[in-house]
């Protein structure tokens, strides 16, 4: 209940700075629910509502496409080698490789309607929508390129296993023709830091307006401080860990005793 | 009950944790070996980072082998001595392996390398003590007693000079060939990343003749050691030890272990012997039809590093 007080809290000032300023050009607006996702020891993952509207006022005369959402969320890049095993006489071993140098550690797109009704293949390329044009470069050469696209494609397809890589066509939903609402699935295993959401009105394939915001995920409590020592303080944390690891070992024959 | 992992940067199951580390305890107790081999594995299946699984298993193995190597030292069953040489050996050895795990690193053949060693070493160790054990039992069986420590026949090479009287292990034999063997399992641990326990257990028991009770104890002993080292190195140089995962682990692979000692106390040398190797071979079969079915995946995804 708390959370869906707090969508309505923010979509009411959503709303009151589009009321305030209708004299602006800018035909979108949109915010996120909570800006900052706390880990705790009893974290197993959050939902963010992504929420905005549209200025139909902002709109050219006679223009008969109707108005599209994408949301766009971009997490921490990782560095990444995706490796493909191939039959080498009896065994199966690593063959071919790719290197992603900045792979997002989570990445989802979520439209209001499917891309093929949005627009054609170029166009979705264009507007970088989906999974694989997010991760693609925008040129035609490199998308013509299987040998890349297996890659991406494999990697697209581990990753979404583990609901890091989420593509869900529908996922914007329009509750009047000016107000939309989306939500963001943040797995438990998605990693902390600064997390990217580009929000984009787009009509007719044509982009009329983009926003971006983001949202951070840190760690609170006892669980930023084991991380922060780990880190800043790693000698002291090995010897902590390890004479803890030997006091429990003792501890365990004084408690098992018997002979 | 979920609780959540601050290096792992994931959550996890606690009754799951504690219930996987008491069963591969057990294990560790009663054949003193670290069990690396089998919890590393176990947890990267969980989903928690390889780099995170290998370094918090050292400290998991560097307690669960402390209570074992303390119980077995209360018994009189741990050779200090001969542990003593056999560290010192592993120290030059790690350090060699370290070095040359960079090199095979480099080269991109790390995966290969490592799932045709263990295929390998399990395989052969294995088969060999099952060869071994179950002839043992046969000619038991038959009525006539056999005894692995023959004193007074020591073969030639333990005859180099520098020889010293091992009084626990009834061992009376030169320090280089331990040195060297104990060198060669720490290369071997290293380059694979584990412990050797399973290495070294058949080695003393057939190479050295050593009675089985003290074999256990002061491989133990030998681990113990070199596991408290790598939580101290893996902590400082990559920061991956995951203190929580550390405790759940160690509650659990103590008391497990603790069982262990105890299951190990009344069993016969020779049912000792073919139950382990029947593990080491359980293992190699593992890692042999991974290597050979065709997988559901081929792809994998290793993270090399945040930006």
């Amino acid at each position: 209940m708390a959370s869906w007080a707090r969508i309505m809290a923010c979509l009411a000032a959503a709303l009151g700075f589009w009321l305030s300023e209708p004299a602006r050009a800018q035909e979108l607006v949109a915010s996120l629910s909570t800006h900052r996702v706390l880990i705790g020891s009893n974290y197993t993952g959050a939902q963010i509502a992504v929420f905005g509207s549209v200025e139909r006022e902002g709109r050219t005369v006679g223009r008969a496409d109707p108005y599209d959402i994408i949301v766009t969320v971009i997490g921490p890049r990782q560095q990444l080698v995706v490796r493909e095993k191939s039959h080498h006489g009896l065994l199966w071993l690593n063959d071919a490789q790719r290197k992603f140098a900045d792979a997002p550690s989570f990445l989802a797109s979520m439209t209001n309607r499917t891309v093929g009704e949005m627009g054609n293949a170029d166009d979705a390329r264009r507007l970088q929508v989906g999974l694989r044009n997010r991760l693609l470069p925008p040129s035609s050469v490199a998308q013509a390129d299987p040998e890349l696209l297996r890659f991406v494609d494999a990697l697209i397809r581990l990753k979404a296993q583990d609901k890091l890589y989420q593509e869900i066509e529908r996922g914007v939903t329009f509750l009047t023709p000016s107000l939309f609402r989306s939500s963001i699935v943040l797995p438990a295993t998605a990693p902390t830091g600064n997390y990217e959401v580009f929000v984009e009105l787009v009509s007719g394939a044509v982009s009329l307006a983009r926003q971006q915001t983001s949202f951070e995920v840190v760690q609170i409590g006892f669980e930023q401080q084991v991380a922060w020592v780990a880190r800043n303080w790693s000698m002291t944390y090995g010897l902590v860990t390890a004479i803890m690891a030997l006091i429990f070992g003792w501890l365990a024959t004084v408690i098992f005793r018997r002979d | 009950m979920q609780i959540y992992l601050p290096i792992a940067e994931m959550p996890i199951s606690v009754l799951l944790i504690l219930a996987m580390s008491a069963a591969v305890g057990f294990i560790s107790g009663m054949f003193g070996i670290g069990g690396g081999f089998l919890m590393t594995p176990l947890l990267i299946f969980l989903g928690i980072p390889p780099a995170v699984a290998v370094a918090t298993v050292t400290a998991q193995i560097a307690a669960s082998s402390m209570t074992g190597a303390l119980t077995y030292w209360r018994r009189r069953q741990l050779d200090l001595k001969l542990g003593g040489v056999l560290v010192a050996g592993g120290l030059i050895g790690t350090a060699l392996g370290v070095l040359a795990f960079n090199a095979i690193r480099r080269a991109g053949q790390l995966d290969a390398l490592i799932m045709l060693s263990y295929l390998g070493l399990f395989v052969a160790i294995g088969g060999m003590m099952l060869f071994e054990s179950l002839k043992a039992m046969l000619i038991a069986r038959a009525g006539t007693p056999v005894r692995l420590e023959r004193a007074g026949q020591h073969p030639a090479w333990l005859k180099l000079p520098w020889r010293v009287r091992f009084y626990r292990s009834k061992l009376y034999a030169s320090v280089w060939p331990i040195l060297g063997f104990a060198a060669l399992v720490g290369f071997i641990g290293a380059v694979l990343g584990i412990g050797g326990g399973f290495i070294m257990v058949p080695a003393l028991l057939y190479l050295f003749r050593v009675p089985t009770a003290v074999v256990v104890g002061t491989s133990l002993f030998q681990i113990l050691t070199t596991m408290t080292a790598a939580t101290l190195f893996h902590a400082a140089s990559n920061q991956s030890v995951d203190i929580v995962l550390a405790i759940l682990l160690i509650i659990g692979g103590v008391v497990g272990a603790q069982f262990g000692t105890r299951a190990a106390r009344n069993l016969k040398g020779e049912s000792f012997r073919l139950l382990l190797a029947l593990l080491l071979l359980a293992v190699g079969m593992r890692f042999a039809s991974e290597a050979v079915i065709k997988p559901d995946e081929v792809f994998s995804i290793t993270v090399q590093g945040a930006r």
